[in-house]
């Protein structure tokens, strides 16, 4: 933080300066469909219709916040230690080989209860093992995160590739996907789980792994903020020469961070694979790890705030997809140009607004 | 009031500049004559550099004039200076490491577009200068592999090579060895004897005795006296520059001491480049006393606090804290050395003491944050924590008294208050504290100095560091000056005078 | 014995087709990352220039018109980075990653707009194409030329010219270069816009002239490829370049390979060779293989104090 960018009311700094941000990508958004030649609010009618519009599409919406939710996590939690982790993209890809290696192993002798927790645990921690290479590479190698990272997505996909097409390709598929998952190894999907309560909503790709999400902001939540590796951990990330005085071991924390970071985005295995495919697949985990960077930039690195952009990276997910269905000229790729876009307003030139909002908020002294 | 008699190539007059709230430079006014070698000494903070900084166009002035070879002249910026003949050579180089010592002398003053001429002539320049100077220089070695001295003699070059005829030199001898400095003495004689003006930026008295021709003293942001060299002696000299100290009057007790708890013996440190920061270090606390190790900044202190406190282990010695031992192969970080008892107000309290986006209360628990009553059972107890600062608040004064503030939010006094507090509050053992003052209002500067002497009366080891003389002189019951990453003397509060002090911090004398 | 020979032409051959772009790619990003301006958004320029490549020639008719546009769309985000980077003094890996995403989508949606093929150009052929010049078979277009002509100039322009001597010490000590009086702003866009043009380049040549028009991700991490050549031939042009022609001359032999069974090893993983170029990056960024010297500035923007 410089001289020069004198504070903001807090509201203002938390509240306007964010959606500021936003407002500014949003518009340039609008400009492109206008481009396009589509009218930018009947296509944002289309889209808020087609993303909240029916139980179903509720549902869908709901499913893909689940995964950006843990990428978001994902990436936040390396935010607040002043690590930049771009590979969450790879992470959920290796945490979904853990997943799927520890049921293809087990789900013939485990029951439900036993096999879904250890496929979740696998998950977590090959995830975390993918994020702890480069970790361990930052941290003693001095190696520069964001580089590491980035290839260890390309690898990860290469060495997925290779294990689904030579060696976890179901006998006698065309196609390279594993042997399907008992069904003991699933997570239950969400609208089995409230018939079972008595509610009635339309079936969706949406399953308990929202509720392990939140969980995982929950977690996060108090695991950043209320304990004494969290407190470590953030006073890493906004001041390491603080953290050297405190007695912190940054070698230590870096690993921490990244694990959990991994292990976070070994989640979107869990609702992918164990919630809505049931067996190992390709490319299971694409986009999602990029959004993610734009989820946590637009969430300001705060579980709630992340839970929010989820949502709504998660209606324009699945709105984008309606919208396309009515309009064809604009595809679903529509929603990768927001994220895009978040990414560069929310990130890159997040300072960007400030000289308009301090002429308005001008403070004496 | 000045002398006319030889016709002056810089003049400055009043002038002013203002950091904010702090008052760095006040009217002044000095004259350099063309071809001499004009000192420039003061303390830490007194104005040199800031007003040389001005001078060469790196910070503008709020009031007054500069007068090159007579005529007033605008210096908006660093090609102002160039282009009127200035050449500045800084206490941190502007050299980049992995060029050729050619390379980065023609930056900047490239002569076309093309490199192959502006280097061809830069070498035949650099050898005419060698020759005439005794600046020699491999042109074609990298400047990373060259030693400290040999970089500065890269500066010195860059600047003559665009036709400098005035160069300031801004603390050159605070990296050089003493044979490098003789070395740098010399050249700077030559240089004059060759028409060159030249002044130089030091606190070293030993260097302004030896080379120049008249000494300007700078005190508090103003220009105080104005000596000739050869009418003048050292001691005259350190007395103006650290002028009569106010001792504040502290209402301090006789110090009750006790047993050690902060030896250290030998100690060093030796960085990575191989440059000793921390040379043969001894010294002893007890409780009950409060040690000042005075000294102007970058001669060690800074290390110094870092060793002891355990951020960074020591590259030969031992220390003993609170009777363990420490040495380079039983290291202790931090963390240890505040279960051990340690306690530590950092130096720069910005970058170390807190972080500026953390809450007051986060601050306030800042390296303690594992400890009961803030955690149980691996959870912070976030209202423990709040009720804690409040409390620390209240008994130290810390104003606004809101422990949900930003800690960036307070003023300096503030949070320097709120960091003694963390670190006084837990009873240590010992306590080490830099700079306990620095930016800090006069309101609570008086509070602090309370504080550290109620800490002392309550059987704590304080050791202090700071570069205000003044501050060490009303605190201290033993002195120890350091210079040059050694310990050069070693004085009792009662028995300290201002001017003995000033030459031991000048590196003119050791006691 | 004859079989031989064709057999290393043509894998020489291919490896040239292949390196091509990667060479286009890191000699620009050389500039940048000189300049101290990280550059993890080579993939979207390119990605952006091969899409506009495409576009134009189909449009115009106009093979050179396409290079016009890949250029310039290349330059639109190479100011953009430039911006974000410099001027507002941005996170500059946020502002390349947020560079490829916008490119990823934005080239799908706007050619689905245009041309309704499901994010692909139409077909190109004849003059809307950068043909062979002298040998058919091989694919030798002007850009394989531009490319290992590309090599020589930006060593030249780096070492032997004023602007590349400020351009290494800005991206090593900025302050020095403001001290001395040159505005270290002006350097970097100017690097970044040099940045842009050859990654443009490379955009064309990836629709243009090794394929007939454009289809979705088809840079397909080579932006990234290219990266690691610069890291693998530690910020120097030439080094950069044989790297360069590793990383193809592996590709060749991948596509070669496949399905090949080696006499003592057996079947080599395709995706082992694709994944060589990182995992030797990974190994070098590690120390593994001596130590990796980036300019020192990069990714540090610049401040000025006062």
């Amino acid at each position: 933080m410089s001289a020069s960018r004198r504070p903001l009311p807090g509201w203002v700094e938390v509240g306007l300066l964010p959606l500021a941000n936003i407002a500014m990508a949003f518009f340039l958004v609008g400009l492109i469909v206008a481009i396009i030649g589509v009218d930018p609010f009947h296509a944002l009618k289309l889209l808020v219709l087609g993303a909240v519009g029916s139980s179903e599409s509720i549902g869908y919406t709901l499913y893909y916040a689940t995964n950006f939710i843990f990428t978001g996590l994902a990436v936040a939690v390396a935010f607040h230690a002043g690590l930049f982790n771009i590979g969450g993209e790879g992470q959920a890809y290796i945490g979904g080989l853990g997943c799927g290696l520890a049921v293809l192993a087990l789900d013939r002798y485990l029951p439900g209860p036993l096999m879904v927790p250890l496929a979740i645990l696998a998950s977590a921690a090959f995830g975390a093992a993918w994020a702890a290479i480069p970790a361990w590479m930052q941290a003693w190698r001095g190696s520069h995160i964001v580089i590491t990272t980035i290839m260890f997505n390309f690898v990860a996909s290469a060495l997925m590739v290779y294990l689904m097409v030579n060696v976890l390709i179901a006998p006698g598929s065309m196609t390279p996907q594993s042997r399907g998952f008992a069904a003991s190894a699933s997570v239950p999907s969400m609208q089995a789980a409230l018939q079972w309560i008595g509610i009635a909503v339309a079936p969706s790709a949406l399953n308990l792994s929202l509720l392990l999400a939140l969980l995982a902001c929950a977690g996060i939540w108090i695991f950043l903020w209320h304990t004494p590796w969290g407190y470590g951990l953030r006073t890493m990330g906004q001041n390491p020469e603080a953290a050297l005085y405190a007695g912190t071991n940054l070698k230590r924390t870096t690993m921490l961070a990244m694990c959990l970071s991994g292990a976070l985005a070994g989640g979107v295995a869990v609702n992918e694979l164990l919630g809505v495919h049931h067996r190992l697949v390709l490319d299971f985990a694409a986009g999602y790890g990029f959004t993610g960077i734009a989820v946590a930039l637009m969430g300001r690195g705060h579980p709630l705030g992340i839970v929010l952009a989820a949502l709504l990276f998660g209606a324009l997910q699945q709105g984008g997809a309606e919208l396309n269905f009515e309009i064809p000229t604009i595809t679903r790729e529509m929603v990768v140009v927001i994220q895009g876009l978040v990414i560069l307003f929310s990130g890159a030139l997040v300072h960007l607004p400030r000289p308009w909002l301090q002429a308005l908020f001008a403070r004496k002294g | 009031m000045q002398e006319l008699t030889a016709d002056a190539a810089i003049e400055l007059r009043g002038i002013e500049k203002s950091f904010g709230s702090v008052h760095a430079v006040r009217g002044a006014s000095l004259r350099v004559e063309r071809g001499s070698i004009t000192g420039i000494v003061g303390e830490n903070g007194a104005g040199k550099s800031t007003l040389m900084s001005i001078l060469y166009g790196l910070h503008r002035a709020d009031a007054g004039e500069i007068l090159i070879d007579g005529k007033p002249v605008e210096m908006a910026s660093p090609r102002d200076a160039i282009d009127h003949g200035i050449g500045m050579v800084h206490q941190h180089f502007m050299l980049i490491d992995s060029f050729t010592v050619l390379e980065n002398l023609i930056l900047g003053a490239e002569g076309g577009a093309l490199l192959a001429g502006g280097l061809a002539a830069a070498r035949a320049e650099l050898g005419r200068l060698a020759g005439e100077y005794g600046l020699a220089v491999d042109p074609d070695a990298r400047v990373g592999d060259l030693s400290v001295g040999e970089q500065q003699r890269v500066e010195i070059l860059k600047v003559l090579l665009r036709g400098a005829r005035i160069l300031i030199l801004d603390e050159p001898s605070a990296v050089l060895t003493p044979q490098e400095t003789d070395r740098l003495l010399q050249i700077l004689r030559l240089l004059r004897d060759r028409g060159v003006t030249v002044v130089l930026i030091t606190h070293k008295l030993r260097e302004i005795l030896a080379v120049t021709d008249k000494v300007i003293v700078m005190r508090r942001g103003e220009v105080v006296a104005e000596r000739r060299t050869a009418e003048t002696r050292a001691d005259e000299l350190a007395a103006l520059m650290v002028g009569r100290k106010v001792r504040f009057d502290l209402d301090k007790g006789p110090s009750r001491q006790g047993e050690t708890m902060l030896a250290a013996r030998h100690l060093s440190l030796v960085d990575g480049r191989g440059i000793r920061l921390l040379d043969d270090i001894s010294l002893e606390v007890r409780a009950g006393e409060i040690v000042g190790i005075a000294g102007v900044s970058g001669n060690g202190q800074t290390e110094l606090l870092q060793v002891l406190s355990g951020i960074r282990p020591p590259t030969g010695g031992e220390m003993e804290v609170c009777r363990r031992k420490v040495d380079a192969a039983h290291p202790a970080d931090p963390a240890e050395m505040r279960a051990l008892g340690v306690a530590h107000v950092p130096e720069d309290r910005l970058r170390q003491g807190l972080v500026p986006d953390f809450l007051a209360s986060e601050t306030s628990i800042l390296g303690y944050q594992d400890r009961e009553p803030f955690c149980h059972n691996y959870l912070m107890d976030g209202p423990a924590v709040g009720k804690y600062c409040a409390d620390l608040m209240e008994r130290f004064d810390v104003r606004p008294r809101t422990p949900g503030l930003r800690s960036a939010n307070f003023s300096g006094g503030n949070q320097q208050k709120l960091i003694l507090a963390r670190e006084m509050a837990r009873n240590p053992k010992v306590l080490l504290v830099g700079q306990p003052t620095r930016g800090v209002d006069i309101g609570a500067i008086e509070f602090i100095r309370r504080e550290l002497i109620r800490s002392r009366d309550a059987g704590c080891a304080v050791l202090v560091v700071s570069v205000e003389l003044e501050e060490i002189l009303s605190l201290a019951d033993r002195i120890l000056v350091m210079f040059g990453g050694r310990i050069v003397g070693e004085v009792a509060a009662g028995e300290a005078d201002e001017r003995a002090l000033g030459l031991m911090m000048a590196g003119a004398r050791a006691a | 014995m004859e079989e031989t020979l064709t057999l290393v032409v043509a894998t020489l051959a291919a490896t040239l087709r292949v390196a091509t772009p990667l060479v286009l790619c890191a000699m620009g990003g050389l500039f940048s990352e000189k300049s101290g301006i990280i550059d993890v958004g080579l993939e979207g320029k390119m990605l952006m220039a091969a899409f506009f490549a495409a576009a134009t020639a189909s449009l115009t008719g106009s093979a050179w018109a396409g290079v016009g546009a890949a250029i310039l769309a290349a330059e639109m985000f190479a100011l953009l980075h430039g911006f974000a980077c410099i001027t507002h003094r941005g996170n500059q890996v946020v502002s390349g990653i947020a560079i490829n995403i916008l490119a990823m989508g934005l080239t799908v949606v706007l050619g689905t707009a245009w041309f309704g093929r499901g994010g692909q150009t139409p077909p190109l052929a004849g003059m809307e194409r950068l043909n062979p010049i002298f040998f058919p078979v091989a694919g030798d277009n002007i850009l394989v030329y531009v490319a290992l002509l590309s090599v020589p100039f930006a060593w030249w322009v780096i070492e032997r010219t004023r602007f590349g001597l400020r351009l290494r010490a800005v991206g090593e000590v900025p302050l020095a270069v403001d001290a001395a009086g040159i505005s270290v702003s002006w350097l970097r866009y100017r690097a970044v816009l040099i940045c842009g043009l050859f990654a443009g380049l490379a955009g064309a040549y990836l629709s243009i002239a090794q394929n007939a028009g454009f289809s979705r991700d088809m840079t397909a991490g080579q932006g990234f490829i290219a990266l690691a050549a610069i890291i693998f031939g530690r910020w120097r042009p030439v080094p950069a370049f044989a790297a360069c022609l590793a990383f193809g001359l592996l590709d060749a032999i991948a596509i070669r390979l496949q399905g090949v069974k080696l006499p003592g090893i057996g079947e080599v993983p395709v995706q082992l060779i694709q994944a060589l170029p990182y995992l030797l990056t990974l190994f070098l960024l590690a120390g593994f293989i001596g130590r990796t010297v980036a300019p020192k500035a990069a990714g540090v923007p610049y401040e000025k104090e006062h």
